[in-house]
């Protein structure tokens, strides 16, 4: 088998099945530094009872994030050497601040959190709660400007040897991009832990069990989940389009399946890209919106992929092409559901209203599969670029590792995982099951 | 003179991580031969609940570390090591797994399961680890293109060939795993009451004369191991005053232990690491990975080292960085400190 395919399956699967993780306790700890705060402000002690249980399924997801994390740090070296051997010089920089400056803090606060509700006054509490976010959020920074640079490099110099350094370290961590995409990932984050509580909330109300409960986490849930999904949609991930349509036109065409270039350009909302003869099948789409979109007028014209050669075209493009759409689609989903679910909060029924529980119950795998096709538009979109313009994805792998060591490993991580996921459906269905009103010590959990 | 302190840095983060979680590895190497019921298992897994993924840490910033102030050395060695590296990431996770999951379920077999995960994956990585610096200290055959790929095994033999496995890096993961038990025999019996404390000593006790005995093979093993190796100690005398520390370390632990002030003997055993370390890392330097092959130069401190810029540049967040993190786990300790006990916990109303 292919070397280059095998080395991408495997960073691929790895990282996708990795961020299944972080997405729901990067947002899972915002909306718990949330409920500490209500409880504080209001000595409400439902509020903590609610933190308490939320924290239960954020320690076993936080658990699976790191141990799923560890090797993804290991990775840029083992598969893709030549990759860390020519960019270090600038990627190590916010790799190794990540450790320094997130993953301590993290650590020790979770510990505290998790552990310490007894041995610290209620305010120290809320405070290891707070620090727990500001760990996690901080490490997504550091990722993200890690790869922003791959997006988007920038305040680099090429030394005599071939290889990249930063030249400033401002410009590298003010770099437009990753703070666009920071906002956009970040709050795409916030969209999966606000589904997860609003889901848990609508399962005990339909359930007819922890109906108090069930209600706070449908509130808190719906709010936060409205707050997010607009965002997400305007300013974040309208910005983010247009600095990819800027930056990386090629992608952009990939992703709108444009394939020539066009005044007035359509968007395309259904069809399948037909790669023969390039166009897109049984076209659903709206006229001139995709140069609405991007430049503010509808006569502009926008570069489709016959503007570029074939070897600068996105790999894989058809996937990247779907990516780009259902993340679109289910995120256009999650607003219309949550302006419905926040209207009948604000009239007082929306925990009666079987017709929308049900739906928010259903939803909650979206945001994931809405995180990952986000994240795959992102990285198929760069290619066939490992760093975008500067080191092609082909020659970025380790010389020296045979494609039967690279098998052998995919399918070690394919199994390990699988196991993972069983694991996690049984604890995360156990600790939904037992519910919010469990006793305050539970000695039989180390972990909470 | 900046590169010699990026060595030291990630020299110094590599043995902070040893000498952390080389006392949960300990943990977990031991439970099968301490714990006796239920009541001792939680206590044991208590001991080490609140800071052993803080600990680990240290080996995830200073492998961040190492990658950014020597990339050509990350690149070359990791993908070197490429099948023994993948299996310690999946011990990593197995041990993470092990310690977080097995009170998720009230069940016998579910905890047994994870228990027996724990112990199985913390002696694993104890040796591993031993078998890796073994591999640092002996040298790979690093190719003209500054890489290479190490099999697992080939004849057992040091040389120009060798494999990841051969008779030195087997000693290597005896050691570590001697030395691991033996420290995590003393954090137990620092941290536990009543009858598991009175075991953890024992079992420390006991494991004393074969650390000491295995100490002093490692010593003229590595020398024969990697000839070149006295070098560093010819040049500087006053490096002999690390095996110096490494007998005080060790006669130090005896006497404290023997006085029962458990913590100073667990203090005296990270000392006993720490300087080992150090030790092997002073006998190293300049050079970060040597070549076996005579024709192929040494991976260097000088060659390896990050561009000017970001290497500067890092030192003032980094200092910044380990400063904080000294303060968190300055934090923590101090929160969990003193003895733990199982049905009470640490958060017992």
């Amino acid at each position: 088998m292919d070397r280059l395919l095998l080395d991408r399956i495997q960073f691929a699967f790895t990282i996708t099945y990795h961020y299944l993780f972080p997405q729901l306790t990067m947002g899972l700890a915002l909306l718990i530094v949330v409920l500490k705060w209500i409880a504080l402000r209001k000595n409400d002690e439902r509020y903590n009872q609610a933190a308490r249980f939320w924290a239960k399924i954020f320690a076993v997801n936080f658990v699976l994030g790191v141990v799923t994390g560890i090797p993804m740090e290991f990775q840029f070296g083992t598969n893709w050497s030549e990759f860390s051997r020519q960019t270090g010089g600038v990627i190590g920089q916010p790799l190794a601040m990540e450790g320094v400056f997130s993953f301590f803090l993290e650590s020790t606060f979770l510990g505290l959190f998790l552990f310490g509700e007894k041995r610290i006054s209620r305010l120290a509490h809320f405070g290891a709660a707070f620090m727990v976010w500001l760990g996690s959020w901080i490490s997504g920074f550091f990722i993200i400007v890690t790869d922003a640079w791959m997006q988007h490099p920038v305040a680099y110099h090429v030394l005599p040897n071939g290889t990249y350094e930063v030249a400033s370290f401002r410009g590298l961590l003010l770099n437009p991009w990753a703070w666009i995409q920071y906002a956009h990932n970040m709050c795409g984050a916030v969209v999966t832990g606000a589904f997860v509580m609003a889901a848990t909330g609508a399962f005990y109300l339909l359930d007819k069990r922890e109906v108090e409960f069930g209600k706070l986490f449908l509130k808190v849930g719906v709010i936060a989940g409205l707050l997010s999904c607009l965002v997400q949609i305007f300013p974040t991930g309208d910005i983010h389009g247009r600095y990819v349509a800027k930056h990386q036109p090629a992608a952009m065409a990939g992703m709108e399946g444009l394939f020539h270039s066009e005044m007035g350009a359509p968007i395309v909302l259904m069809g399948q890209p037909n790669m023969e003869q390039q166009k897109i099948d049984n076209p659903l789409a709206v006229n001139k919106v995709l140069s609405f979109l991007i430049y503010g007028t509808t006569r502009a014209e926008v570069q489709g992929l016959d503007h570029f050669p074939r070897d600068q075209w996105p790999t894989t493009l058809p996937l990247l092409y779907y990516s780009y759409h259902i993340m679109a689609g289910l995120g256009t989903w999650f607003a219309l559901l949550m302006v419905v679910a926040v209207f009948l909060l604000w009239r007082g029924k929306l925990y009666t209203t079987r017709w929308v529980l049900w739906p928010i119950l259903l939803s909650f795998p979206l945001p994931y599969i809405a995180n990952t096709a986000g994240w795959m538009t992102a990285e198929i979109g760069r290619q066939p670029w490992l760093v975008y313009g500067l080191l092609r994805t082909a020659a970025g792998y380790s010389p020296h590792v045979s494609s039967g060591n690279s098998l052998f490993t995919l399918l070690g991580f394919l199994g390990m995982y699988s196991v993972l996921s069983i694991l996690w459906v049984v604890i995360v269905y156990r600790v939904i099951q037992q519910g919010p009103n469990m006793p305050k010590n539970n000695n039989e959990t180390l972990a909470a | 003179m900046i590169g010699a302190v990026w060595f030291w840095i990630v020299a110094g983060m590599l043995a902070a991580y040893v000498v952390l979680d080389g006392f949960d590895l300990g943990v977990g190497i031991l439970l099968p031969f301490l714990a006796r019921s239920e009541y001792d298992r939680r206590q044991v897994l208590r001991s080490i609940g609140p800071v052993w993924d803080g600990n680990e840490v240290w080996l995830l910033a200073g492998g961040g570390t190492l990658f950014f102030a020597f990339p050509l050395l990350y690149a070359s060695a990791f993908s070197g090591f490429y099948l023994p590296l993948m299996i310690v990431l999946w011990l990593l996770i197995l041990r993470g797994l092990g310690i977080e999951l097995r009170s998720q379920v009230e069940s016998e077999v579910w905890r047994s399961f994870f228990d027996g995960i724990f112990v199985l994956s913390s002696s694993l990585l104890a040796i591993f680890y031993g078998a890796a610096l073994a591999n640092v200290i002996r040298g790979v055959p690093i190719g003209t293109d500054r890489y290479f790929f190490l099999p697992l095994w080939t004849n057992w033999q040091t040389g120009v060939s060798p494999g990841i496995l051969d008779w030195y890096t087997v000693l290597g993961g005896v050691v570590a795993l001697v030395a691991l038990a033996h420290h995590g025999a003393l954090w137990l019996a620092y941290k536990c009451q009543g009858d598991l404390e009175v075991r953890a000593s024992k079992i420390a006790k006991r494991l004393f004369p074969v650390l000491v005995a295995i100490t002093l093979v490692s010593l003229p093993a590595t020398v024969i191991a990697r000839p070149n190796s006295l070098a560093s100690y010819q040049q500087h005398p006053v490096l002999f005053i690390v095996p110096v520390l490494v007998l005080v370390a060790l006669i130090a632990i005896a006497i404290l232990r023997a006085r029962k002030q458990s913590l100073y003997s667990f203090l005296a055993s990270s000392l006993y690491l720490a300087v080992m370390l150090v030790g092997a890392a002073a006998g190293l330097y300049p050079v970060l990975l040597p070549s076996t092959n005579p024709a192929v130069k040494d991976i260097t401190v000088a060659e390896a080292l990050s561009g000017s810029y970001p290497i500067h540049v890092g030192l003032i967040w980094w200092t910044f960085g380990i400063f904080l993190a000294v303060l968190y786990f300055t934090v923590s300790y101090w929160l969990f400190r003193g003895k733990v006990s199982s049905d009470a916990g640490y958060d017992h109303e």
